[in-house]
């Protein structure tokens, strides 16, 4: 509408966007916090890093912690959207567009310029990561890296943004408990954990990469790496029981609770992305594009990030394995082998249970990407040859920079503020896309809708994060069960009417697409069923 | 091929241009004189608020009318003439049609207040009172005081909307409570209470006598019927609204407070149906209104309208009332009846959260002991458990000891219903021990 466009020109002034005065001092805290690793980068040498270090990540703590105070203390527990669609950052205005420009730049710089942030292969480091050299000795007992310092930012990130979305959402235990628990995953299993875990690495015995128990195939993609695998395999029982984990958590833990939870678990209780989109994302979560086209660019696109690591992954595997059983159990084609009568048994399991319920062209694309992977690993074993059609390593380099890059990081955070915040959650993330089919086919979750009660007021599509017009479904009377989900619970929350509730029920009835609205009379109701 | 008129692109005519499209290939056109495209009306507030965009609003893409070949058509439809089948734009431009479907919907209600047309009055109902109050309310320089007239939904609606952006609030309610004539005086009284916590200066048993202008003719003040005078900058009439039927009074459509119309939604004109907030019943179904303005009627209206246009002549027979809104943080359910007065057979058990944003109050019959109805604030329960229970007339005994099978509140939530149960027994005793 022409008044919210033109708003910012009008002279009669703008809705309260203005910072209170908690706020501004806030802003400043922060800014100093940012300030001092903003000259750690331009070399400006601290002479006492742990305690310049200590003060600028406290002021960034303690910055958000006042902001956030400034913003809710004084409101009453309950939803807190006022005037999102008007503040600059969170509306694609000026603010956001610097913002995003700056996080996209910082991440450039990290994954490819990471000697700009001080870090040096031989002498100490310098510049930022040198500012974090302490933390890191302190922790792990080896100096930073640039994924030490973004770690230790991210999980800052977490915890703060944390608090504020705890405060936001004080009222819904739904939400106090999620975040706590992306809270906790992040500082424990994420940061901490694997410091501890590197120590080990101290005594010859050991020879663990860095491993985040979370992170788990085929987000973290890397995972079965040629060096990592050996890594696991040199390092005893322990290393063993850690590459063990690892296929065991997607072959296993995975589906069993996607089966009870739904994707939920991992994607908004769990995971470190959805962590960070779901605290320090949170402004931004209705930036999500709901068309029904960004919907089909979803599910070719995350499908298709599925299929190239699942390819990428194989291809890698089966460069390293030998032809005889002689360094690792498994020989090449034994390997070629299984994951093709894996794949296949999968995909007839799916076909012959719930062929039904997938639309035309998600047939169509699941016979595809089938046929695609089996050819490849056919020609392959028939060939006889050595490479496999595409050379792994090429493979594996470009999946890592596109993907595990680009995608995930420069994109998919960089955008928040113009894309919103679950960008590569929802197109691109490989993790996701295997939750999801599951969670759309075989899981007890769904989100129910409360009878008639819907006004279509649009509440719950604006604030999906994930794109997905609640409303849609809501306005109907039918459950919503969509890939997508994340279950942030979200759309349930902002809701004035209380129509949606997330819920773990007996698979029985949960596609209820044939549902009338309830109010009228039950004749009618009958009536229009059987027009249907 | 039938061609299908709809005036109005509210609720009501939408579902039911939906329904026909479902059932049938005849030519439908939707008119109105609002906006093209349909937007819920229900959520102007979060636009203002600045929860959401105005295109948020538009339940469906705007691809869907074409790929569903239902037509869109702007204007304002000044007379009908039902001889000729036909309708005359303000342009003068004319449509013919086979069958016709008023939803024309409601206008904001003015009691004929002196000063109820100067500058700065406003209701709230349409897109363009919207857009008047974004002129006559940005914020709080330019609107320094805000006087909102009568206590119903949309009036605590558009407090919480000035709210936002800081501007005082003086709401003047007739009632004892803040919605006393609807909701029983517990009920009324705790969300008078919590409006008070949102800095509302609210004023009870307090009316509008006169709007005063300045030389501007721009809202000067007002003068309450308690003889006070408060400067003001907007003054928001919000007294109910009423059917926006007054371009039909020179057609052969019978209208009375709305469009006259049978069980069937049928008006005296053959081929001529009224649905939605302009209808009104002949014979009203079961304690409902004649006049129900409200979203699911209209919506539930539309689905039996389309029915019987594509054949399957079928009444509109509403089944257990409810309804739903939201005082600021408060939300409230209902199902059934709950009356502010309570009916001679009417019984009610209210328990309430010791902190008062909670409470809950059950309507049941004092000789037979069936479930009426329930308020809920603050508590989401099961639109289906209580349409079932009050339909098949359940015990209150058995509603109170099966309270969380109607519980829709989001998971983890602290659950009140040991508490309502152990409340319920202890007002059985007492209720014992008086006789
Ligand atoms: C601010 C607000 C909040 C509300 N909240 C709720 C709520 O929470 N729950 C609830 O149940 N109800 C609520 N309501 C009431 C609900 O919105 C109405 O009951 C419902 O929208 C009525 O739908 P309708 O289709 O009958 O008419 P309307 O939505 O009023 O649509 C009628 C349309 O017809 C057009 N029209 C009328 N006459 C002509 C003509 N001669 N020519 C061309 N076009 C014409 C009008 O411009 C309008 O666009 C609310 C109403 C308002 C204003
Ligand atoms: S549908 Fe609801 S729970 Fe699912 S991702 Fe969207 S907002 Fe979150
Ligand atoms: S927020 Fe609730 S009432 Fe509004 S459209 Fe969504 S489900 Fe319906």
């Amino acid at each position: 509408m022409n008044t919210t466009v033109q708003r910012n020109m009008s002279l009669a002034g703008e809705p309260p966007v203005a910072l209170n005065f908690l706020q501004k001092l806030a802003v400043i805290v922060g800014m100093f916090g940012l300030g001092v690793l903003l000259l750690a980068i331009f070399n400006v040498n601290f002479p006492n890093k742990t305690l310049w270090l200590t003060l600028s990540l406290s002021s960034l703590i303690f910055g958000v912690l006042l902001f956030s105070y400034g913003a809710y203390n004084n409101k009453h527990a309950g939803i807190k959207n006022d005037a999102v669609w008007f503040k600059s950052i969170s509306s694609r205005g000026f603010l956001a567009w610097l913002l995003g420009i700056a996080l996209t730049g910082f991440y450039i710089v990290l994954y490819f310029y990471p000697q700009y942030l001080g870090l040096r292969t031989e002498g100490s480091n310098v510049g930022l990561i040198g500012l974090f050299d302490p933390l890191s000795t302190l922790l792990s007992g080896n100096p930073a890296s640039q994924w030490f310092v973004y770690g230790t930012l991210y999980t800052v990130a977490i915890l703060a943004f944390g608090i504020k979305f705890l405060w936001k959402y004080r009222h819904n235990r739904y939400e106090v408990l999620r975040t706590i628990s992306v809270m906790f995953f992040q500082l424990s299993f994420a940061f901490i954990i694997p410091e501890l875990m590197a120590r080990l690495n101290n005594s010859e015995a050991y020879n663990i990469p860095y491993y985040d128990l979370k992170n788990i195939w085929p987000l973290s993609y890397y995972n079965f790496d040629q060096y990592r695998v050996d890594g696991f395999i040199s390092s005893g029982d322990i290393g063993l029981a850690l590459l063990i984990f690892g296929i065991v958590s997607i072959l296993i833990i995975t589906p069993i609770l996607t089966y009870f939870y739904g994707k939920r678990w991992y994607c908004s209780w769990v995971c470190g992305c959805g962590g960070l989109a779901e605290t320090s994302g949170d402004s931004f979560r209705h930036l999500s594009d709901k068309s029904l086209k960004a919907w089909k660019i979803e599910r070719w696109l995350v499908h298709s990030v599925l299929v190239f690591s699942v390819l990428m992954t194989v291809a890698v595997v089966h460069s390293y394995l030998n032809y005889d059983a002689s360094k690792y159990w498994l020989n090449k084609d034994a390997f070629l082998i299984s994951v093709a009568v894996f794949l296949g048994v999968l995909f007839a399991v799916i076909w012959y249970f719930k062929r039904d319920e997938l639309q035309k062209d998600a047939q169509y694309g699941a016979i595809g990407y089938l046929g695609i992977i089996l050819g490849l690993i056919a020609i392959h074993y028939f060939s006889g040859s050595n490479i496999f059609i595409f050379n792994p390593e090429t493979l594996r380099k470009t999946y890592s920079f596109f993907i595990g890059s680009i995608f995930s990081g420069v994109i998919g955070t960089g955008f928040y503020p113009i894309l919103g915040n679950r960008v590569w959650c929802r197109f691109g993330c490989p993790m996701a896309a295997i939750l999801g089919l599951q969670q759309r086919l075989f899981s007890k979750f769904r989100i129910t809708t409360n009878g008639g009660q819907c006004i279509s007021c649009g509440n719950c599509s604006t604030y999906c994060e994930m794109g997905i017009d609640v409303r849609a479904y809501a306005q109907k009377g039918e459950n919503i069960i969509r890939a997508s989900c994340v279950g942030c619970g979200i759309c349930s929350a902002v809701c004035p009417r209380g129509v949606l509730k997330l819920e773990n029920e007996s698979p029985k009835g949960r596609i209820n697409s044939d549902a009338v609205l309830l109010g009228n009379d039950v004749d009618l109701l009958d009536l229009i069923k059987q027009n249907k | 091929m039938k061609h299908i008129a709809i005036i109005g692109n509210g609720i009501a005519g939408i579902t039911a241009a939906r329904h026909i499209r479902k059932l049938s290939n005849y030519k439908i056109t939707i008119i109105s004189a609002e906006s093209k495209y349909f937007f819920s009306r229900t959520a102007l507030m979060y636009v203002y608020m600045g929860h959401m965009k105005f295109e948020h609003t538009q339940p469906y893409e705007n691809w869907f009318w074409e790929k569903n070949n239902i037509a869109l058509k702007e204007g304002f439809v000044t007379k009908v003439d039902t001889d000729k089948n036909t309708l005359v734009f303000k342009d003068g431009s004319t449509l013919s049609y086979d069958n016709l479907i008023i939803a024309s919907g409601s206008k904001p209600n003015k009691f004929g207040w002196p000063g109820q047309d100067l500058k700065g009055v406003q209701g709230l109902y349409s897109k363009q009172d919207l857009e008047l109050l974004e002129v006559n309310a940005p914020n709080n320089k330019a609107c320094k005081k805000a006087i909102i007239v009568g206590g119903g939904l949309i009036g605590i609606e558009l407090a919480e909307m000035l709210r936002t952006r800081e501007i005082p609030v003086t709401f003047l309610v007739r009632d004892k409570d803040f919605w006393g004539s609807v909701l029983p005086s517990g009920d009324a009284n705790l969300i008078s209470k919590h409006i008070k916590t949102h800095h509302i200066d609210l004023r009870l048993e307090t009316e509008l006598k006169e709007i005063i202008g300045d030389e501007n003719g721009r809202v000067k003040s007002v003068i309450t019927s308690k003889g006070e005078e408060i400067e003001c900058n907007l003054v928001g009439l919000t007294a109910g609204v009423s059917p926006a039927v007054a371009f039909l009074k020179n057609s052969s459509i019978e209208t009375g407070k709305g469009v006259k119309v049978n069980k069937y939604l049928e008006t005296n004109i053959p081929n001529v149906y009224a649905i939605g907030d302009c209808a009104q019943q002949l014979e009203p179904t079961g304690l409902r209104n004649p006049v129900e303005a409200v979203w699911y009627t209209g919506r539930m209206m539309g689905e039996v309208v389309a029915q019987t246009i594509c054949g399957n002549k079928t009444a509109y027979n509403p089944g257990v009332w409810f309804n739903s809104a939201k005082f600021f943080d408060i939300e409230y359910q209902t199902y059934g009846w709950v009356w502010a007065k309570p009916k001679d057979y009417e019984a009610h058990f209210s328990w309430e959260v010791p902190n008062g944003e909670k409470r809950i109050t059950l309507a049941y019959h004092k000789n037979t002991n069936a479930i009426l109805g329930v308020n809920t604030f603050g508590i989401r329960l099961n639109h289906k458990t209580f349409d079932s229970w009050i339909s098949e007339e359940k015990n209150i005994d058995y509603v109170i000891e099966h309270l969380e099978k109607a519980n829709f509140d989001p998971e983890f939530y602290h659950s009140h219903f040991s508490a309502i149960k152990k409340a319920f027994k202890e007002q059985l005793k007492t209720d014992k021990n008086c006789i």
